[in-house]
C-alpha cells in the first residue's frame, strides 16, 4: 500500500509529466486557452492512461517484446476512440473546443511512455495507480497553465470574471505565442523552486 | 493558383508547430543542432507526404466502403507506423548514406503528432487526394522551416548568459513564443 501511495504522489510531483519530464507538449500548449479546456483534456487523457495501463499490464506476459510498440498503440488507440465517443455524446461543447486533439491523445508521449516504462513491467494494481497519478499530474499542470492564460488573456477563470473592471485582457496570452511564453515562465518558476528546495536540503 | 496559396498558407500562416501546436515534441527535442534539425525535417517531409497519400486511400477505399469510418484513429496510426517501418527498410537497402542521415529519426516519427494530425485534418476537411498531398507537403516544409530556425537560434543561445532557472526548456519555449509572435505577422497574408 505504501508503495502505491508513493507511486501516486510521484506522478503528481516528482515525475510530473509536464513540468519535470516535459512530455505531451502538443496538447499542453494547444488546449490550455482556458482552465476548463485544460482540465477537460487532462481528465480525458487520465482515463486513457488508466485503462491503457491496466490492459497493457494484464497483457504484459502475452505480448511478444518485438511487436510490443504496435500492440501498445492499438490498445491506446482503442481507448482513445471510446473516450472520443463519450465526450462527443456527453459533453459536446468540450468536444468541439478540444477538436483534433482528442484523436491525437493516441500519440501523446506520456501514455506510450508509461506503457513502455511502467505498465509493461509491473502488476495491474500498481499500474492503475501509476496511470491515475500521472494523469492527475498532467491534469493539474494543464489546469494551471489554462488558468494563467485565461486570467491574463481574458480576465476570467472558469468563465467567471476575476479581474478588476478596468483590466484590459492581454489577448496574446490566449493566442499561440502565449502558450509558449506561459509554459516557459512556469517551467522556469518550477526550476527555481526545485533548486531552492534542493539547496535547503 | 488557389492550390499555390493553400500551399504557402500551410507553410507560413498555419505553421504546424507555431500556430497549430502539432509536432512540438521533436521541435523541442531535436533542435539542438541545425544539421540534425534538418535531418529530422527531411524525414518528416518524406513520411508526412506519403502518410497523406496512404491515409487518404485507406479512408476512402477501405474505411468508407466497410462503413467503419469511426475506426480512423486506429487505422491511421497503424498506417503511419507501418509506413515508417517500410520507409526505413527501403532507405536502408537503397541508399545507405541517406539512411545514415535519417536513420535515427525515422522511428521517432511514429509518435510525431504532426503526421497523424495532418492525416486527421485532411480527412475532416474532406480534401481531395491531390489537395491532401499539397497539404502534407506544405505542412512538412513548414515544420522543417520552424525546426531549422529554432536550431539556428539555439546554437547561439548556448553561448549566452541565461538566468539559471531559465536554462534548458524554459528559454527554448520563450524563444518559440517570440517566433510564434513573428509568425502571427503572416496572418492575413492569404485571405
Amino acid at each position: 500500500m505504501k508503495s502505491a501511495i508513493k507511486r501516486f504522489k510521484s506522478g503528481i510531483l516528482d515525475e510530473n509529466p509536464v513540468f519535470i519530464q516535459v512530455l505531451g507538449m502538443c496538447p499542453t500548449l494547444a488546449v490550455t486557452t482556458s482552465a476548463e479546456n485544460g482540465i477537460g483534456m487532462g481528465l480525458a487523457t487520465t482515463v486513457v492512461l488508466i485503462m491503457a495501463n491496466l490492459v497493457i499490464s494484464l497483457l504484459r506476459n502475452i505480448i511478444p517484446s518485438k511487436v510490443r510498440i504496435p500492440a501498445f498503440i492499438v490498445v491506446i488507440a482503442s481507448f482513445v476512440t471510446i473516450v472520443d465517443f463519450m465526450l462527443q455524446g456527453f459533453v459536446p461543447a468540450l468536444y468541439a473546443s478540444l477538436g483534433i486533439f482528442i484523436p491525437l491523445i493516441v500519440v501523446n508521449c506520456v501514455i506510450l511512455g508509461r506503457a513502455e516504462g511502467f505498465a509493461s513491467k509491473n502488476k495491474p494494481f500498481i499500474s492503475v495507480v501509476d496511470g491515475l497519478g500521472m494523469g492527475l499530474g498532467f491534469t493539474l499542470a494543464l489546469g494551471a497553465i489554462g488558468a494563467v492564460r485565461e486570467i491574463l488573456g481574458a480576465g476570467t477563470l472558469f468563465g467567471l470574471s476575476v479581474m478588476p473592471a478596468g483590466y484590459v485582457p492581454i489577448s496574446i496570452m490566449i493566442l499561440a505565442p502565449g502558450a509558449f511564453l506561459v509554459l516557459g515562465v512556469l517551467l522556469a518558476a518550477f526550476n527555481y523552486v526545485l533548486a531552492k528546495a534542493a539547496n535547503r536540503n | 493558383m488557389d492550390l499555390l496559396l493553400f500551399f504557402i498558407g500551410a507553410i507560413l500562416v498555419n505553421n504546424i508547430v507555431l500556430s497549430r501546436f502539432l509536432g512540438v515534441c521533436p521541435f523541442l527535442g531535436v533542435s539542438k543542432k541545425v544539421e540534425t534539425a534538418l535531418g529530422m525535417g527531411l524525414a518528416v517531409t518524406f513520411v508526412m507526404t506519403l502518410a497523406s497519400i496512404m491515409s487518404y486511400i485507406v479512408y476512402e477505399f477501405i474505411l468508407k466502403t466497410l462503413n467503419i469510418e469511426f475506426l480512423y484513429t486506429i487505422a491511421f496510426i497503424l498506417v503511419i507506423a507501418s509506413l515508417v517501418q517500410l520507409v526505413e527498410m527501403i532507405i536502408q537497402k537503397t541508399s545507405p548514406s541517406l539512411y545514415q542521415a535519417l536513420g535515427v529519426f525515422l522511428p521517432l516519427i511514429t509518435t510525431n503528432c504532426a503526421v497523424l494530425g495532418i492525416a486527421v485534418i485532411n480527412m475532416q476537411n474532406e480534401y481531395s487526394l491531390f489537395k491532401s498531398i499539397v497539404s502534407g507537403l506544405g505542412t512538412a516544409i513548414g515544420f522543417t522551416l520552424a525546426i531549422v530556425l529554432m536550431a539556428g537560434i539555439r546554437e547561439r543561445i548556448e553561448y549566452n548568459p541565461i538566468p539559471k532557472s531559465f536554462k534548458g526548456y524554459p528559454i527554448v519555449l520563450i524563444t518559440a513564443g517570440l517566433m510564434a509572435i513573428a509568425f502571427l505577422g503572416f496572418t492575413g497574408l492569404i485571405k
